[in-house]
Formats: structure tokens, sequence, C-alpha cells
């Protein structure tokens, strides 16, 4: 691995960041729009099961849309690669003495990175929005929100690398990237959903990172799908396993 | 000993071999074979070019040659080195300028040139350096803060070429360096290249559809549906034609060419609406020509032959300039 060309395309993708405001709010405006207008809908009217004191669907889905927003940057920031490879910035990384994993590590953790700070624009607003987690509880939030960055970031890459249009990642994400967010506990709990869909929450590694921010940000608010130290774990290994695919994916030809 | 001075031969800077491609089929698309068997080697120093209508399997070589693609089959020898295994040896010692850009538009010019050298092992005080010389080279300076997609056409080609040096590589390859570029701008480019050369030993390799660029190529391979149509230098390649070029005007060439070569059994060719003929001593030729037909023909043109005429008699294609 070549630690300085993953450190220079790490750096790219925040020069990005901080360079394409548009991209910024893009990425951070829709969903608090949606948290707040589909939590201030629902909030009176829906009876979070298990809710405590007095928690509502504002508290509730806040996790949710904090996943939204890492989904919506990694989505952002990997698309380019499907341009970037045929005309731009990234045929002359391929060409360049870099081996393949320094490519996909530092893409992957740029835009991982980028996602990560847009989920914290966000997290500012928790106390405004009525969570009360103890400074310890956020540790534990941005630990959950940097390994769910890196997971779909990673999903994001494996995706972008094998099409060739974006107009197909636009397609892909519609049809499995938004129903993977929608099926991860981000919306309404597994506890009342029918049996076939709870079991499509356990098996959504996304519902775990929903999960976990949920449990460090209003903790003992809801009834949670499985223990912090099982969501963490589960994080852990979804990074893994798409990092991993990622970097088989992007590997050279022989 | 003379002898012995004349087998001592260098190391060729590309040697290829035999090579083929085959793009394979997807979503419908048939396979496409997109080279077949070419051969051509590249003395180190010499500035050698590509020529071919676009489609003709140039870029593909290009490509190959830049280790973007592994070649198979075939045999492709880099600095020596062998494409297919070697490519990272390869990688650190050519410089690769893309007909596409591949600046990033939203970072400036010394950011772009910054990441580049760190893709290539460069770093700090040197880094700083090499890229301060470059972008005063080629007049940058001035832009180093002014993100590239803000530059004009020629400006940015400068700055990938800039990009592509920045390593000091002992080969260079370009893909259509002055497609897009006024004339000016081509100039301009040409000036940087010819510069390059007289100040280091630098090997040149770059694909083209401009006769102009061509021109200015020590020597060329002429590339047509995936094949080599001719080879040499611009004057071996325009001597191939023993003539004058003779270009007809008519307001109906089909018919002009049918009595043309009725009257004179020759078969003109028909190029681009205007027909083609070469003939020694065209000068005498011509008054026979216009007496014969006196409504068909609108002008008459004599030239000495030019790369375009040589193209359109190996490959029996107009080129497009």
């Amino acid at each position: 691995m070549n630690c300085l060309a993953v450190y220079t395309l790490w750096k790219r993708e925040l020069r990005h960041f901080y360079r394409d405001r548009a991209r910024i709010i893009g990425a951070l405006a829709p969903p608090i729009v949606f948290w707040f207008l589909i939590g201030s809908g629902l909030g009176k009217s829906f009876q979070m099961p298990g809710a405590a004191g007095g928690a509502g669907f504002l508290q509730y889905f806040f996790s949710g849309t904090l996943v939204l927003i890492v989904l919506f940057t990694s989505v952002f920031s990997t698309i380019s690669i499907i341009e970037d490879r045929r005309e731009g910035f990234l045929q002359s990384v391929l060409v360049a003495p870099i081996p393949r994993l320094s490519l996909v590590l530092g893409k992957i953790m740029g835009a991982s990175t980028v996602g990560f700070l847009q989920g914290l624009c966000f997290l500012i607003l928790a106390p405004a929005a009525g969570l009360r987690a103890a400074p310890g509880d956020y540790a534990v939030t941005l630990a959950a929100l940097a390994l769910c960055s890196l997971g779909l970031t990673g999903i994001g890459f494996c995706i972008a690398w094998k099409l060739d249009s974006t107009q197909g990642f636009h397609a892909v994400m519609n049809l499995f990237l938004i129903p993977m967010w929608m099926l991860s506990g981000a919306l309404f709990p597994a506890a009342t959903a029918p049996a076939w869909l709870r079991l499509i929450i356990r098996l959504n590694p996304v519902s775990y990172a929903v999960c976990a921010l949920q449990q460090a940000l209003s903790p003992g608010a809801f009834r949670p799908m499985a223990s912090l130290k099982l969501c963490l774990l589960v994080l852990v290994l979804f990074a893994a396993a798409v990092c991993a695919a990622s970097c088989w994916i992007a590997r050279e030809a022989e | 000993m003379e002898r012995l001075g004349q087998e001592i031969k260098l190391t060729p800077a590309i040697s290829v071999s035999r090579l083929s491609h085959t793009y394979p089929a997807k979503n419908k698309r048939p396979a496409r074979r997109a080279l077949r068997d070419v051969s051509l080697e590249v003395a180190p120093g010499e500035t050698f070019g590509l020529l071919g209508p676009n489609g003709g399997g140039k870029s593909t070589l290009f490509k190959i040659l830049s280790t973007f693609f592994k070649p198979s089959p075939g045999l492709v020898q880099v600095l020596g080195l062998d494409a297919a295994h070697d490519a990272a040896q390869i990688r650190p010692r050519i410089g690769v300028v893309f007909q596409n850009p591949s600046l990033d538009a939203k970072l400036t010019v010394s950011e772009n040139m910054t990441h580049q050298g760190h893709l290539y092992g460069l770093r700090g005080k040197l880094l700083l350096q090499r890229i301060a010389s470059m972008l005063e080279r080629y007049g940058l300076s001035d832009r180093r803060d002014e993100p590239t997609g803000t530059l004009s056409g020629g400006l940015r080609r400068r700055v990938e070429l800039a990009k592509g040096l920045l390593h000091d590589p002992e080969l260079i390859l370009l893909d259509e360096p002055s497609t897009g570029l006024d004339p000016g701008a081509r100039r301009d480019l040409w000036d940087h290249l010819r510069e390059l050369k007289s100040s280091r030993r630098i090997t040149l390799l770059l694909t083209t559809h401009l006769m102009e660029d061509a021109e200015n190529c020590d020597r060329l391979l002429l590339i047509n549906e995936g094949k080599t149509a001719a080879s040499g230098s611009p004057r071996e390649l325009k001597a191939r034609i023993g003539g004058d070029v003779i270009a007809i005007e008519s307001a109906n060439p089909l018919e002009l060419q049918k009595a043309i070569k009725e009257r004179f059994d020759i078969e003109p060719a028909l190029v681009d609406g205007s027909l083609r003929i070469e003939r020694e001593r065209g000068h005498a030729f011509i008054p026979q020509l216009v007496e014969s037909f006196p409504g068909l023909i609108k002008s008459v043109n004599l030239s000495q032959p030019t790369l375009e005429d040589v193209f359109v008699h190996v490959t029996g294609l107009g080129v497009r300039l």
C-alpha cells in the first residue's frame, strides 16, 4: 500500500467537500426537510411502541435521518467514479504507479469522511430536537456514524465501479439503496412491522446503524432491536466486508 | 569494430509485436476486434505518430501502451519491460497525457499538480520545486491558484502536459494532443513539445488524426480498421505516391469519374466529393483532362503529395480534418 497516494486521494475528496457548496446542501437539506415535515406530521398521531418519557416521532426519526444524510453523501461521492474513470481525474490515477488498494482506500476513506462530516452538521441539531444524550453517548454516536459512513460508501463504490452510466446508478439507488434505508427501522420500528418485514430489517446491516444511533442518542427511549454491542459488532463486520469487496471488485485484471 | 558498432542496438523505447485486441461482447453489442496483428518499434528519442481515423484502433493501442489495458495476444515492451507483467515498473517511467481531460476541474492548477506529484511519490520541498519549475516553463505561474475548470482549452492542455511531465518520465504518450485546440494553441503545444525534445532526451509517442501533427513526427504508423496500413517517415510515405496529386471538383463527380475511366483508363478516387488522381507529370495531364470534359469540371488543383494523400492512397478513405 502507498500511504502518500491514499492521503492525496482522501484529501481530494475533502477539497471537493468544502468547495462544492451545492453538494453539501444537496445531501443535507432534503433529509432535514423530510425529518422535519414527516417528523412533525406524524409526531402526534404516531404512538411509538416502547417509547418512554414522551419521546415522539421527531426523536425516533432523527437517527434514520442521520443515516439518510450519510447515504446521500456517500452516493454523491462515489457516483463520480463512473464519469471520472472515462473522462477525468481517475484516468491518471489508474496509470499512476500506485497499487489499486491505495486507490480504493483513498476514495472510500475520503468519501466516508465527507459523509461523517455531513452527519456531524445534522448532529448539532440533536439538543434542539429534544435528544438528551450524555457526552459518553456522543462518543458512541460518532463511532456508529463513522462505521455507517464507511459501510455505505463501500456499497456505493462497489456499485459505481461496475456501472458505466450515472443513470444506472440512480436506478440502483432507487431500487436498492433507498429501500435498504426504508427497511432499516429508520422510518418505522421493527417491532410493529409484519413478520416478513421484521426478518428483512433484521438481515439489513443498515438497521444496526439506525439501532446503534437510537440507543446512543436517546438512551432508553425506544425498545432496541439488538444490544448496542451487537449493533457495533455488525457495523464493524459490515464496513470490513464492503471495503474488502470494493478492493476485490476494483482489482487489476490479470 | 565498425560491425560491432552496428550490432550494438539501443533497447527500443517501445516494441510491439503482433498485437491484437478484442473488446468483449457486452449488452447485445457483439465483440469487436480493435487491433489485428500490429507491430511497431519506436527508438529512444524519437517522435512517433500513430495516425488514423477515429475508431481505427489507435486509441486502443494507446491504452495498451499506457498500461491502461493489458496486451493479449501479442508482445508489448515499453522501455524494455513487458507491459503484460511489469506494468508497475513501467508506470513511474512514463508520462501519459489523455485526450479526455484528466484534470480535476474543481481544483486549482497547483492542487492538480500536487495530487499528481503525490501519486508519483514526490513530496515536500522537491515536489514544490518541481511544480514551480513546471509552471514556470509552461507559462502557468500566474494561473496556479485558478481552478482548472475556468481555464481555456489551450491552457488546460498545457497543464495536462506539465502534469504528465512532473515526474520526469523517459517516455511520454499523448493521445490526440491537438484535438479541440485552435491553431494558435496547437502551435503553442508543438513549440512546447519541441522545446522539451531539445532540452532532454525524451521519447514521444502520440496518436492523431490531424495531418499537421503527423508532419511533426519523425516516423509514423498509419493505422486503419485495426491494421497497419503503412509506416515510415513522412517523407518516405509521401514518396510512395510517386508523382503529383490532381484534385478535381465537379458538379457531378460520379459521372466524371466514369468518363475519366473510359477515356484514360485510370480510376480516380472519389474522396469527400472530389476526385483524386495520382500521376507523374501531373501538369502535363491537366490540359488533356480539362479539354476532354469541358462542362464537367469546376476546378482542378495540382499539388505535391501530402500525408493526407498518402492516407487516401493506402486506405481509400478520406480523412476529415
